[in-house]
């Protein structure tokens, strides 16, 4: 393993390799908007308007659920053999893993919100504390992230298939998603931040614990 | 054929639970009535299960630190013996359930924790099954089962006591605790829970011998 300097350089120009790759090939990118802006349409088609907080709240989640298991799906799978190998020969197995949860982490992040607007403008916003939702979001994408991350990365191992992923990650993301369900519908109920702290502290308990796993577990699924 | 003596107290005390647990002297409480005999059947399979997930994941463990099939066809094993215990805990909490609150299932922090590690312990086999390669099997299984299972300990020992539950022992709920103290209960509860243990036990055993006997014979 590498020394803690080196190890942040290595995570940060992997980040840099991501967003390149990302920024090359746009249709991928681009698929996963248009993924969520035609989701939100067919709720948007068969709801008309919600007002009812827990529907509002329990459909907004799901459609970010499926996207983040098609963003984050091809974390792993989207490279080739080669590429692997070559990353394995030059990069120690921990700073891939950081690299790849910090990257979708920011993936997700931006899908989240491009979520919450399309959403917003189709369905309606009937979120009374914003910024208490925000933050709900952003705990809630680096959730989904972490856990999605290392997911892809046994799924990748066991023959690339995307139910696979489904089958493997639902269940381990039943807990995270049903504390963010709760946690943000006290925020569109606009309950006092009190409320809310049970919860906070047990997202960022359970993505500390995600993140330390994928950690000490990744190295065992990158050799070969 | 020598049988040993573990095994012979299995026998005993799970047919003493059975028969026992059916004809003893139970508290009569509001609600419960007779179907407080359930923990005899229902809590032990859910101990049972959980001794043998636990052996699931340290075997998992010990593999990722010395890539020894044995302990694979041990993790394997345990996990889809404690996956029979689990169904078992469901069907047994089920009709329990019907009879005390009149629905089968209802949605609670500890039924839905049960449920979706039901469900973890299904992808694990199903997992198992997508590779061929048995070393790498071995390894990529431990790495989920690991995760996996550290996840759903905090699922279902978390969660629960954020909100309340129906279950019993929870929420205000009669529990089963309280009438542990009731002293003949307790006769037949605790050699249940060992009964049933060692009998769980001796079905991974044997599974795990067969297994490694087919290994052999290619």
């Amino acid at each position: 393993m590498a020394s803690g300097k080196y190890m942040l350089k290595e995570i940060k120009s992997l980040i840099v390799k991501e967003i390149m790759l990302e920024w090359k090939q746009k249709y991928a990118f681009n698929g996963l908007l248009l993924y969520v802006a035609s989701t939100v349409f067919i709720c948007y088609l068969s709801f008309k308007q919600i007002i009812d907080p827990p529907v509002w709240n329990a459909l907004f989640w799901i459609i970010l659920l499926f996207a983040a298991v098609n963003a984050v799906a091809k974390s792993f799978m989207q490279e080739t053999r080669g590429r692997q190998l070559y990353m394995y020969t030059i990069a120690s197995a921990q700073s891939v893993i950081l690299s790849k949860i910090i990257y979708n982490l920011l993936l997700m992040l931006l899908i989240s919100l491009i979520n919450l607007l399309f959403y917003s403008l189709f369905i309606g916003n009937i979120v009374q504390d914003m910024p208490m939702f925000m933050l709900g979001l952003l705990l809630g994408s680096a959730g989904f992230a972490s856990v999605l991350t290392m997911i892809s990365a046994i799924a990748s191992r066991a023959g690339n298939n995307t139910t696979l992923m489904a089958i493997l990650s639902f269940p381990i993301l039943i807990p995270m998603l049903i504390t963010i369900i709760r946690f943000s519908k006290n925020a569109i109920d606009g309950l006092a931040a009190t409320v809310n702290y049970q919860f906070m502290v047990m997202l960022l308990g359970l993505n500390v614990l995600v993140v330390a796993l994928s950690f000490l577990l990744f190295p065992y699924l990158w050799r070969e | 054929m020598k049988i040993s003596w573990w095994k012979i107290t299995a026998i005993v005390l799970v047919l003493y639970s059975i028969v026992a647990g059916f004809l003893i002297d139970v508290p009569r409480l509001p609600i419960l009535h007779e179907t407080i005999r359930n923990l005899f059947f229902h809590v032990t399979m859910w101990f049972s299960m959980i001794m043998l997930l636990i052996v699931s994941l340290v075997n998992g463990i010990r593999y990722l630190g010395k890539a020894d099939m044995h302990y694979d066809i041990i993790a394997e094993e345990s996990a889809r013996v404690g996956i029979v215990f689990g169904i078992l805990g469901l069907i047994t909490g089920s009709i329990w359930a019907k009879n005390t609150w009149g629905a089968w299932w209802v949605n609670d922090a500890k039924l839905n924790g049960a449920a979706a590690s039901m469900l973890v312990y299904f992808a694990y086999i199903l997992l198992r099954g997508s590779m061929d390669d048995e070393h790498k099997r071995a390894r990529i299984s431990a790495v989920y089962s690991i995760f996996a299972f550290s996840l759903m300990l905090v699922f279902i020992m978390i969660l629960p006591r954020l909100t309340d539950s129906l279950h019993p022992g929870n929420g205000g709920n009669p529990g089963f605790g309280r009438y542990d103290l009731d002293n003949t209960m307790r006769m037949v509860f605790y050699p249940a829970v060992i009964g049933w243990m060692l009998m769980a036990v001796w079905i991974v055993n044997i599974r795990v011998r067969i297994r490694k006997i087919a290994n052999q014979f290619g």
